[in-house]
């Protein structure tokens, strides 16, 4: 990319910004030129979130200066980000399902830009110019994630786009939706426009960028060219120290199967949620079995029958044992005395509660364990457990009285899985159990994964992330629109086959044979 | 100059102490302010409203009559409000209470054995259950929301309980007045003291107030009740009963409220009236919240709130101040407290922004 005598489409010295009890943004250095895709890189609470905020007007900063090309601003609300051309697409994507393609995109847009039917040919234009195939009369719910995306990006095309920024925009995408994502955003460069492209996947960054700045605890930790940087170089940037982090661990497979779904179907009542069909699905003792999928492909449904908390229909009692026993229709405690233990996908808000301290969250879980007698708490053996948690599993965080709340994210993860581990559990569900969580607390989390794999529990792993479903389980599978692949030996399975069950192309192999 | 708050990221454990006493200073502050404007000398106003009428063993005899009711009620709400069950059905509860354990009461005036007070007792808090049982039923069965189905609920009971005063439990020899017999002295709770009367029914309160501590201190149940309030998802993945809960702690609030009424009723009252209550179940609401759901935080509030009433009404008859007085004083009370609280996760700061925002010219103003 050769750099233009203009001045630079953004530029950012010295931004800073200050939450309660953090320095967000430590004087932050930033130069997007025009056409340039720039990466911001960096784990999570590395500052990334606060930096784009900032740009797009969600938040001020407390000192520093933004330069829009070469002309001092101060963006006070996303409304002024897009009067100036700054478009973004957040990882959460803020559509109304039963409205319309082009509806959405013209309540986005406001009364000046037009009527959904007059916005009708510019989108299939847009739609058709960067080669985001899309139906501007398609109502939202029955749009895949990756295209519900590319109605967000293309929402921000239909304006006079300058910098588009992406936030973590293939954290939703299967492998190839991503790789037609690119083709998008490359031609889009090619055209003039910037892009900051967040992430935290290394391999993505450099393929598709030109140059990246890499943010570590609110600081800018270095410049790099990403098409000359190894992995490990980057990851020493993200990190401080890339040491022990890129595990490598020995597949096994397992001994007797003690979790066994056969021909799980389930109606949700929910017309926008995913119903599941004809679900077969083994985990034996000492193995990790990985499902992957692109979220809202019925992970959270399945999660929920598995540990009871959604009541198995009477038409299925036959459909779920635990070693040879039928549990179909126990409630979660009962399942849990059997030896089932549960990470839920989220942290606050159902695998730990926000207000409570880590003393009382450890007994939400582990009540069974002797913490309860004659009815009363007892306190001394609760602190002991919470206590235990906290020092095998490295919590850090001030004392067991701390709320969950102000743990961060991978703290409160490791202390959440540590709690399900030292109930000795037969069996481990653990929906998404590195999901933004930072490379460190990964790194521990895998390992214990492991160990408590080698002590010969069953593992059932659900997460979006391939390359810690290759990394740690021993047997593969993906869900795609309530549906379950056949499961498959890591080892014997390529990035590409995950991708093709991910989009839905297993109905060939002997286990959807049936349907 | 502006005044901005700031998060603190955590409760302050300071002002989650302080702010009740802020409270309290703002509201004297104010209180004095207005007596002042009404004319009168705030320092005295004062002493007639908070002071004077529990400077004597009888003023405390009546303090603790008025505070027993709202404690029993707010208590019982402590127990819901925990589990975000929003019971606003405590005056309906303590009459329905009031109502059956007269029923009872006035078919047995002449039993002479003790065992008559403790049927009656039973029944009304029985029946303040089956109230509270009603929204616990309509909330589990059909999810109907809780707060539109007691209040409506406190008419009904209202209207039931004016319906057998003025009809089937109207005393025959009384009359025409729309009131009971009196009760049989069997049926009376015995006084405490010879010239007060505060009653046995303290006895209750306090066991109730022990009992609730230990629930939501010290127990499993307790622990779930909270944790259903908190964070209904969490309550789901480690399988506590929901349904149960919630049945369980809206029978506990109907109990108690139903308890208070019938120790109304047999304690200084001794008949059905058709005032049994000036609207304990409603002052325990702010009681409640007052003592943040903390059973010995509600015995004060309960107290503070008792002392109003009281006071409310001698300085309506020695300084001719408008009944309103207590209810405004009430109502400053919870304003003020409510205030005081953001300081708990707030820090007040005062900013120069008008300087930092002029250094900064905006290009493109017109998108404000």
């Amino acid at each position: 990319m050769s750099i233009a005598p203009s001045p630079p489409r953004l530029q950012l010295r010295q931004i800073s910004k200050r939450y309660p009890g953090c320095l967000a943004n430590d004087a932050i250095d930033l130069s997007i030129a025009p056409g340039e895709i720039h990466a911001l890189l960096g784990e999570n609470g590395a500052g990334k979130s606060t930096l784009m905020k900032i740009i797009y007007g969600v938040t001020q900063c407390d000192s520093g200066e933004m330069l829009w090309q070469g002309q001092r601003v101060q963006i006070r609300n996303p409304a002024q980000a897009r009067q100036l051309g700054i478009g973004m697409v957040f990882q959460h994507f803020s559509l109304f399902e039963t409205l319309s393609v082009a509806q959405n995109i013209a309540l986005a847009m406001g009364v000046a830009a037009g009527t959904p039917k007059q916005l009708e040919p510019k989108i299939r234009e847009v739609s058709r110019r960067y080669g985001m195939a899309l139906e501007p009369e398609r109502l939202v719910h029955s749009l895949s994630i990756g295209e519900r995306q590319r109605v967000e990006i293309i929402r921000c095309l239909m304006q006079d786009i300058r910098l588009l920024i992406l936030d973590e925009p293939t954290s939703v995408l299967t492998p190839q939706e991503a790789d037609e994502l690119f083709i998008t955003l490359r031609r889009l460069a090619a055209e003039g426009c910037s892009i900051l492209f967040i992430s935290h996947k290394l391999g993505e960054v450099r393929a598709l960028c030109h140059n990246a700045t890499v943010l570590r605890g609110g600081r800018v930790a270095g410049h790099c060219l990403p098409a000359e940087c190894s992995d490990q170089q980057l990851a020493q940037l993200m990190v401080g120290e890339a040491a022990a982090l890129i595990g490598e661990y020995p597949k096994v497979s397992g001994g007797a199967t003690f979790l066994q779904v056969d021909g799980l179907s389930w109606h949700n009542p929910d017309p926008f949620g995913c119903s599941l069909h004809d679900i077969d699905l083994q985990v034996r003792s000492g193995e990790i079995v990985g499902i992957a999928g692109v979220a809202g492909n019925g992970q959270d449904e399945l999660l929920a029958l598995l540990s009871g908390e959604q009541p198995m229909p009477r038409a299925q009692a036959a459909t779920l044992r635990f070693a040879e026993r039928n549990v179909a229709d126990l409630r979660p405690d009962a399942r849990r005395k059997l030896g089932l233990a549960f990470v839920p996908a989220d942290r606050l808000g159902h695998g730990a509660v926000p207000e409570l301290s880590l003393a009382d969250n450890a007994l939400l879980s582990a009540f069974q364990q002797g913490l309860v007698s004659h009815g009363l708490i007892q306190r001394g053996k609760v602190e002991a457990l919470a206590q235990q948690i906290i020092q095998r599993f490295g919590v850090k965080t001030p004392g067991t009285q701390t709320a969950a709340r102000s743990l961060s994210g991978g703290n409160l993860q490791k202390f959440i899985l540590g709690r399900e581990i030292l109930q000795q559990p037969k069996l481990l569900i653990a929906a998404h159990p590195t999901w933004g969580v930072d490379v460190g607390a990964a790194a521990t989390i895998h390992r214990a994964l492991i160990a408590l794999r080698d002590a010969g529990a069953a593992i059932l792993v659900i997460s979006e992330d391939l390359d810690e479903l290759f990394q740690i389980s021993d047997r593969l599978g993906a869900l795609c629109s309530g549906r379950l692949s056949a499961l498959q030996d890591t080892c014997a399975t390529q990035l590409s086959d995950v991708g093709a069950w991910m989009a839905g192309q297993f109905d060939h192999s002997p286990c959807a044979a049936s349907v | 100059m502006l005044l901005s708050l700031e998060p603190r990221g955590q409760q302050s454990r300071l002002m989650l102490w302080c702010s009740p006493l802020l409270a309290a200073v703002l509201t004297l502050g104010c209180g004095s302010l207005l007596f002042i404007a009404l004319g009168h000398d705030p320092l005295q106003t004062l002493h007639t409203l908070l002071i004077a009428p529990v400077s004597d063993l009888y003023g405390v005899s009546e303090l603790l009559v008025k505070a027993l009711p709202i404690l029993l009620c707010a208590l019982g709400l402590a127990v819901a409000y925990q589990a975000r069950i929003w019971n606003i059905g405590a005056e309906g509860q303590l009459l329905l209470g009031a109502l059956a354990g007269s029923a009872v009461a006035v078919n047995i005036i002449d039993v002479q054995s003790r065992w008559a007070l403790v049927l009656i007792l039973l029944t009304g808090t029985f029946a303040g259950a089956a109230w509270a049982g009603l929204t616990a039923w309509l909330r589990t069965r059909f999810n109907a929301n809780e707060i539109l189905t007691s209040i409506m609920l406190n008419y009904i009971a209202l209207n039931l309980l004016l319906f057998c005063v003025h009809g089937p439990l109207k005393d025959p020899a009384g009359f025409n007045f729309p009131e009971s017999a009196t009760f049989g002295d069997a049926s009376r709770l015995p006084l405490l003291l010879e010239d007060g009367r505060v009653h046995a029914g303290v006895y209750f309160a306090l066991l109730a107030l022990v009992a609730v501590w230990v629930l939501l201190q010290k127990s499993f149940i307790g622990f779930q009740i909270k944790v259903l309030g908190l964070d209904k998802r969490a309550a789901g993945f480690v399988g506590f009963r929901e349904k149960r809960l919630i049945w369980l702690a809206l029978l506990i609030s109907g109990g108690l409220a139903g308890l208070a009424g019938v120790c109304e009723v047999t304690g200084p009252i001794g008949q059905l009236v058709p005032q049994v209550s000036p609207g304990y179940g409603y002052a325990a609401i702010t009681v409640a919240f007052l003592g943040r759901l903390n059973p010995l935080g509600i015995l004060c509030s309960s107290l503070l709130m008792a002392l109003l009433y009281i006071g409310g009404e001698s300085a309506q008859m020695s300084l001719n101040l408008p009944q309103a007085i207590t209810q405004l004083f009430q109502g400053m009370m919870l304003f003020f407290l409510l205030a005081s609280d953001v300081l708990i996760l707030y820090r007040p700061r005062l900013k120069l922004r008008w300087t930092r925002r002029a250094s900064t010219p905006a290009v493109t103003a017109g998108a404000l």
